[in-house]
C-alpha cells in the first residue's frame, strides 16, 4: 500500500473497445509478458483514475472481470492482487518467433501488405482450428 | 439508493421564453452524470436552480431528498457549484481565496486544496488575475472541492482549457470521486471527454430532457447500419437518424436486430455519433427509468 503503482494504463479513445475492456486486456498482456507476477498488487482505483481520468466504477468493473477470470483477487481494505499468471513467451518459443519473422519477410517479398497478411493469418487460424477439432 | 438530485416538473421562464420546461430527471447518488445539449438548451438554468441560485417558475428540485429553497442555506453545505464564468475575486491572491473559503464554510479541507494547487505549480501568493484561464479554473475547482460537498455541480468545467489542463482537471475530479464517493453532475459540449468519466448521460434539447441513460447502455443499444440505398430499412429497427446519399443509406438504430439483412453492415457508433443523432432529431426521445448506479454491473 502506498507504493508506486506497478502498471501504467493507457486509453485508446478511438479503438472502439469499451474502456473497462482495455484495462482488462492491458493487465492480461502484462501477465503474459511477465511484467506482473502472482502476489503483485494492481494499481489502486484511485491511482488508475488519477492516471487516465476515467470513472472509478470502470476500474471496479475491470478488476471484477479479472477476478471472474481467476487472475486476480480483491482483498477487502488492502487492494487487488495477482493470483496467477498467464502463459507467456519463453526461450522455447524463440525458434517459432524466428520462423514467423522469416515467413513475414517472404510474404512482404511476395507483395503482400499488412492487411493481406492479416487476412491470411485469420484464414490459417480457422483451418488450423478445424483440423484440431477433427 | 437515494437520488442526489431529483427534478420534478421543473421549469424556469425568463419573461416570455422558457429556459427549461417539464424537466423530470434523477441523478443517482455516487454517479458521475454528464449533461449535454446545444447552447440554450437549459443546462445552466438547471444547474443554477439545483444550486439554489435561481427560483423555479414551476416544479421542484431536491438535493438528497430535501427540496431546494432559493436563498435557503440548508443545502449549501452539501452542494458545490462551479459557474462557467469561474467567479473568483480577481484581485485576491490564491492563498487569500482559500482563506475566504475556509471562513465561509463549516467543512473545509485546506490541506488537500494546498497540496493540489502545489502539484499544479500554482503559487499561493499569485494574484488570481495574473493566472492563466486554465489555472483560474483549477483554483475555482480547488475551492469547490475543499468544501467537501456531497454533490458537485460543474458548468462547463473543461471548456476553454488546453488538453493538459483538461486532463489534469478530470484526473483530480475522478480522484475525488474515488476517494469520497462524491456525486458529480457536469455539463459539457465535448462528448468524447465525457465518455470515460460519466456513468450517466442526460441530453437536454429545446428546454426538455430528450434522453437519459447509462453511458454503457447507450453504446450497447445503438448500432450504425450502412447499406446500399436500394436496401429496405429493416422493419423491426427503431431508427433514430437517417442519412442518405444516392447510393448509400446510413441508419442509427436502437435496440437489437434479430436478423440483420445481408446488405447491411453493422458498426458500433461512437458516443458522439449517438448523441448527435438524437440532437439532430428532436422527436426521437428516450428517457429510461434511471436505475441505481450499481444495478446492472454491481459496482459499489
Amino acid at each position: 500500500m502506498g507504493n508506486e503503482p506497478l502498471l501504467r494504463f493507457r486509453l485508446d479513445r478511438h479503438s472502439g473497445l469499451p474502456v473497462y475492456r482495455q484495462l482488462v486486456d492491458q493487465v492480461r498482456q502484462a501477465l503474459r509478458l511477465g511484467i506482473l507476477h502472482p502476489g503483485d498488487q494492481l494499481p489502486s482505483v484511485r491511482d488508475v483514475v488519477e492516471q487516465v481520468a476515467i470513472n472509478p466504477n470502470t476500474v471496479h468493473r475491470a478488476y471484477r472481470e479479472l477476478e471472474h477470470q481467476g487472475l486476480v483477487e480483491g482483498q477487502a481494505g488492502r487492494g487487488t492482487f495477482v493470483r496467477r499468471s498467464l502463459p507467456g513467451l519463453t526461450k522455447q518459443h524463440d525458434a517459432l518467433q524466428r520462423r514467423l519473422t522469416a515467413w513475414l519477410a517472404s510474404a512482404h517479398a511476395a507483395g503482400l501488405d499488412d492487411e493481406a497478411i492479416e487476412a491470411m493469418v485469420a484464414r490459417a487460424k480457422e483451418s488450423a482450428e478445424r483440423e484440431e477439432r477433427s | 439508493m437515494t437520488a442526489a438530485l431529483q427534478a420534478e416538473g421543473l421549469g424556469r421562464r425568463y419573461r416570455t421564453k422558457w429556459g427549461l420546461r417539464d424537466c423530470d430527471l434523477t441523478v443517482p447518488e455516487g454517479s458521475v452524470t454528464g449533461l449535454v445539449g446545444p447552447n440554450g438548451a437549459g443546462k445552466t438554468t438547471l444547474l443554477r436552480m439545483a444550486a439554489g441560485l435561481s427560483r423555479p417558475t414551476e416544479g421542484t428540485v431536491s438535493i438528497f431528498g430535501e427540496p431546494v429553497r432559493p436563498n435557503g442555506t440548508a443545502h449549501l453545505q452539501r452542494v458545490g457549484y462551479l459557474d462557467q464564468l469561474r467567479p473568483l475575486y480577481k484581485g485576491f491572491r490564491v492563498g487569500e481565496m482559500l482563506a475566504v473559503g475556509s471562513h465561509l464554510n463549516t467543512k473545509w479541507d485546506d490541506a488537500s486544496a494546498r497540496k493540489w494547487l502545489d502539484e499544479l505549480d500554482i503559487p499561493l501568493d499569485a494574484r488570481v488575475r495574473n493566472l492563466s484561464g486554465g489555472q483560474q479554473a483549477q483554483v475555482a475547482l480547488a475551492v469547490c472541492m475543499a468544501k467537501q460537498p456531497d454533490l458537485l455541480l460543474l458548468d462547463e468545467p473543461v471548456a476553454s482549457l488546453d488538453p493538459l489542463a483538461r486532463t489534469r482537471l478530470l484526473q483530480a475530479l475522478m480522484g475525488l470521486v474515488a476517494e469520497r464517493g462524491t456525486t458529480v453532475l457536469l455539463s459539457s459540449h465535448i462528448i468524447s471527454e465525457l465518455e470515460p468519466v460519466c456513468d450517466y448521460l442526460i441530453i437536454l434539447s429545446s428546454s426538455r430532457v430528450q434522453l437519459a441513460a447509462k453511458t454503457d447502455d447507450l453504446l450497447a443499444e445503438h448500432r450504425l447500419l450502412v447499406g446500399p440505398a436500394s436496401e429496405a430499412v429493416p422493419s423491426e429497427a427503431q431508427v433514430i437518424a437517417t442519412t442518405r446519399t444516392p447510393r448509400q443509406t446510413t441508419l442509427l438504430v436502437r435496440g437489437s436486430l434479430p436478423a440483420p439483412g445481408p446488405g447491411w453492415q453493422h458498426l458500433q457508433p461512437s458516443l458522439d455519433e449517438v448523441v448527435v443523432a438524437y440532437l439532430s432529431n428532436p422527436d426521437a426521445q428516450s428517457v429510461e427509468e434511471v436505475a441505481p448506479a450499481n444495478s446492472s454491473d454491481g459496482a459499489p
